[in-house]
């Protein structure tokens, strides 16, 4: 074996690049703290910052009449609105359950097909339909809404279709017309990772299975639904989280007011301390959910 | 497990069912783009091309466009290098707090849009920042870091670290061995992180509308703000019909480069 | 741990600026000076066409060619939205109605008007000028855009003809689910305004300025009225109304002409009228943002709405009175009739019309005994009517 010198040594000794890495290679934590710069600071300072400001806002005060925020004027007022209204918590929860309902239909939805694509497709089949289920996505998300929006409308598809059957149309006012659009939205982002989650059973865990006498449904019971459940949690995130804050698809296609039409109406209309202050039932929902979904293995299904 | 005829008919049958659902609102769009109605009736009255003739009059459009375009070009790339250093730390390293990296990088996606955009926009009016393709772009960036980031650790994950200790022992300094040995094994990881990238900032709606000044639309805000002038919804349909069209492209790319793995990119 | 500390400073930081730097009122310009090459303003949609809805109305292109100012604007939901909108700091003026404008005087976001350097301000009828709602302290704080009421609309093949505006108050049961209303906390003056005909006894004078009991009431009618399902629309998505009614999905509510002049343009059965007991209505002014960006430009555009052509095409397009005689005369021109059917001219028409204006706790009169209920009350007590 040659022992002449690296390839980017000079004559005057190793290059700067060299060293340096020579310097760093004894150094891990130097390393470390190199690499975790730039996306700490970013993700701290600009987002959590923001986030940070944002939500000092909830402890000021507004002038009722201009609508300007008082900076500094510290108070729980924005926070005595929202538990002593009605309102607010219904809101919260109409949205929480459909969030809800959402990931479930959705998880009923993306079951078949994913296991289908996962396990019975031929592999020529299973890259059209990937493309096929990935295809949606990329069409615009505001333009799907507003699709359906023309379906549902009353002389839309939908009613041209059930009138013969003596059925009226939905209109643009039900809030079922949230939980139709919204299992429609997120589907692809629930197939995906069942599909991936579903490819990574092996055949012999399978076939071991029936060896020992077990059932197909059993099999199914026992053997691949715990295996796939960290994939359904990591689907379940976004069809969770984004239905909880979404505010576009229900003033498009309902006349219901979700926590996201709260948080920007609020925003919008000057009253920013409440919207501030509602901002935080979402946050602590979304992370409280981040964090049983971390511990069932769902960020490993991601 | 061998599934039965019956469970396999079935399948097959609920799959059909399943794509019928997701491909209609895009069939019934692309019917509507040649509806002669300007406000969408249904069944259609007559058909037209008029309005892709309305579409490329509009300078508006091809403006948003380009911006869309740099904008999901520039957040990309940032949210590549940040998501990749990120990984590599976690990957390579243990240390306190690492937990919870993975947590931090997924909240700006998990938090609802309309909070980031707000916390966003009040941060930058207080600091006097101006609104411009450049704020989209920082709102852009933060919550696609979690894609490359994803994408990349489960890459590294899997990745055998012999190669690159080979490198090493072989006389090459961090940076070679990272050029030559790693990011050649990463490359399909990022570019598919990218392409999903890409498609999740050039469709974002939400935080865009916070983060965008007045004179700045990307096709998302075009659409909205055309959603909302009764004459121009006509064209938002041929505009949405072209967008899809054009968007098999980026797809066929992402199966060919993922080629058998799982479900192309990882979210 | 020293990594917090940094982000902590900025914070910090950030907050002072923030605490510091609210406008106060500023001068006003002094002289007219190059265009800036840029306009960005807050409208009500359909205050700034460029041609691409309809190629006969466009005041906006032969504006960005004169003084080389290109426009840029944002359409607002309702007046509270478009405050938000300017108070971002992001435009250099807008469209304003009543109870937007004395909010943005009031908060020192817009600054006063110097009418010397706008040369078309001559014309505006003296009847706009230096009202309470586009001035203060004898100052004027913007130019006029036109004025127009909130109108009753109906499907002429589904509803009979209306008078009042019981359809969609006493007799909102008979349109079930098909009712169009204004979703805004604006519309709680609309209740109150039914209310001053129907229930005197209350003693509402002004429907924008109301003491408890009568707000309570006006509250109870709306809760009334939303159990029969109305659908809503807002100016940012008025199209919804066009599009719901062109439809039938909604067969009756209240709207601005505009939509009813775009109904009638695609041969729709519809008719608007201004029903006996008067109604709500609006008085658009231009303001410039205190801090805005383009002075200059925006300062050209209110001269040029305020021209003959300019104001004239504006008004006819969103079915609004024009503020000038020449705008008058011009809207003859492409809409003859346009000057009497929106009764420019004729005084008593408006008396009856109770411009936007903001609630406010002392009643915006000089009696100080008498509190009335303010707008951060209005705005909770729409969301939770909607939100229910």
């Amino acid at each position: 074996m040659t022992t002449g010198a690296p390839a980017n040594a000079s004559a005057t000794g190793p290059s700067r690049a060299r060293r340096v890495a020579t310097w760093l290679h004894g150094r891990p934590r130097t390393q470390l703290r190199l690499l975790l710069a730039a996306p700490l600071l970013w993700l701290v300072l600009v987002y959590l910052g923001s986030l940070a400001i944002l939500l000092l806002n909830a402890f000021w005060t507004s002038d009722p009449f201009t609508g300007k925020v008082n900076p500094f004027d510290w108070s729980l007022d924005a926070f005595v609105q929202i538990f002593n209204n009605e309102v607010y918590r219904t809101i919260a929860i109409r949205t929480v359950g459909m969030a809800t309902l959402v990931t479930a239909t959705d998880a009923l939805l993306a079951f078949p097909i994913a296991y289908y694509m996962a396990r019975v497709a031929s592999p020529r089949v299973r890259g059209l339909l990937v493309v096929a289920v990935l295809m949606p996505l990329w069409a615009s998300y505001l333009v799907k809404v507003f699709a359906w929006r023309t379906i549902l409308q009353g002389n839309g598809f939908l009613s041209w279709v059930l009138t013969p059957f003596g059925i009226a149309g939905p209109g643009t006012d039900e809030i079922a017309n949230s939980w139709l659009v919204f299992s429609y939205l997120w589907l692809p982002y629930m197939i995906l990772p069942i599909y991936a989650g579903l490819e990574r059973v092996p055949r012999s865990l399978l076939e071991a299975s029936a060896d020992l006498g077990a059932r197909a449904r059993t099999t199914f019971r026992r053997v691949v639904l715990p295996l796939v459940f960290p994939a359904l949690v990591a689907g379940s995130i976004f069809t969770f989280s984004l239905t909880l804050g979404d505010y576009i698809v229900p003033d498009l296609v309902s006349d219901a007011k979700f926590i996201g039409n709260v948080i920007y109406d609020n925003s919008s209309l000057g009253d920013f301390p409440v919207a501030a202050a509602y901002s935080m039932l979402p946050i602590i929902i979304v992370v409280a959910y981040l964090v049983v979904a971390r511990r069932l293995g769902a960020f490993e299904s991601l | 497990m061998v599934e039965s005829g019956w469970v396999r008919v079935g399948l097959r049958l609920t799959t059909w069912l399943i794509l019928g659902f997701l491909y209609l609102p895009l069939i019934i769009l692309g019917i509507m783009a040649f509806n002669e109605s300007r406000f969408m009736a249904w069944p259609p009255p007559g058909f037209t091309l008029g309005w892709f003739g309305e579409a490329l009059d509009n300078p508006a459009i091809p403006r948003a466009f380009v911006n869309s375009i740099v904008a999901a070009l520039a957040a990309v790339a940032i949210a590549l290098v940040l998501g990749t250093l990120a990984a590599m730390a976690v990957q390579r390293f243990a240390f306190f707090g690492r937990n919870s990296i993975n947590f931090l990088v997924v909240l700006p996606i998990a938090l609802p849009g309309v909070i980031t955009g707000i916390a966003l926009s009040t941060t930058f009016q207080t600091f006097g920042i101006e609104f411009s393709l450049m704020t989209i772009i920082i709102g852009h960036a933060t919550f696609c870091v979690v894609i490359a980031y994803n994408n990349v650790v489960a890459r590294l994950r899997r990745l055998p670290r012999s190669p690159e200790e080979a490198s090493a022992d072989l006389g090459a300094d961090t940076w070679i061995t990272f050029r030559r040995i790693t990011m050649p094994g990463m490359r399909t990881a990022l570019l598919s992180g990218a392409l999903l990238a890409f498609a999740l900032s050039f469709d974002e709606v939400i935080v865009t509308l916070f983060t965008a000044g007045a004179g700045t639309q990307t096709i998302p805000i075009w659409i909205l703000s055309a959603m909302q002038r009764p004459t121009q919804l006509p064209v938002v349909n041929v505009v949405a019909l072209v967008l899809v069209l054009i968007s098999v492209i980026p797809v066929y790319i992402a199966q060919r480069i993922s080629g058998g793995e799982a479900a192309g990119a990882r979210v | 741990m020293k990594r917090l500390r940094f982000p902590t400073l900025l914070i910090v930081a950030g907050l002072f600026v923030a605490a510091c730097g609210t406008a106060g009122p500023s001068g006003m310009l002094q002289q007219l000076g190059e265009g800036e090459g840029e306009l960005d303003l807050v409208i009500w949609a359909g205050y700034a066409e460029d041609g691409s809805a309809f190629p006969d109305f466009d005041w906006v292109t032969p504006f960005e060619e004169e003084t080389g100012c290109i426009v840029n604007s944002t359409p607002m939901a309702d007046s509270a939205a478009g405050v938000q909108l300017l108070r971002s700091g992001e435009y250099d003026g807008g469209s304003f109605s009543g109870n937007a404008t004395d909010r943005l005087m009031a908060a020192g976001d817009v600054q006063p008007v110097n009418v010397e350097l706008l040369p078309n301000y001559a014309n505006v009828f003296e009847g706009l000028k230096l009202q309470a709602h586009n001035s203060l302290d004898g100052v004027p704080y913007g130019v006029p855009h036109g004025r127009g009421p909130n109108l009753l609309m109906w499907n002429t093949d589904e509803v009979d003809a209306q008078t009042t505006w019981d359809g969609i108050w006493e007799n909102a049961a008979d349109y079930e689910g098909q009712l169009s209303i204004f979703d805004s906390q604006d519309f709680i003056a609309d209740a109150a305004l039914h209310l001053m005909a129907t229930q005197e006894d209350l003693g509402i004078t002004n429907p924008y300025q109301l003491t408890q009991e009568q707000f309570d009431a006006a509250i109870a009618l709306l809760e009334e009225q939303f159990t029969h399902g109305p659908q809503f629309w807002s100016g940012a998505t008025f199209t919804e109304q066009i599009t719901a009614f062109a439809a039938g999905d909604v067969t009756i509510g209240t709207t601005w002409q505009y939509q009813v002049n775009s109904l009638l343009a695609e041969g729709a059965p519809v008719e608007a009228i201004k029903p006996a007991e008067g109604t709500t209505g609006w008085s658009d002014t231009w303001m410039v943002a205190s801090e805005a960006a383009h002075p200059n430009c925006m300062y050209m555009w209110m001269n040029h709405m305020m021209s003959a052509e300019a104001n004239g095409q504006a008004t006819v397009y969103f079915g609004e009175a024009p503020t000038s005689q020449e705008a008058c005369d011009y809207a003859e021109t492409i809409a003859p009739g346009h000057c009497e059917q929106t009764h420019a001219t004729d005084e008593p028409y408006w008396e009856d019309i109770w411009y936007w204006s903001t609630a406010r706790e002392d009643c915006g009169d000089e009696d100080d005994s008498t509190t009335c209920v303010e707008f951060d009350a209005w705005v909770e007590a729409w969301t939770t009517l909607r939100g229910g």
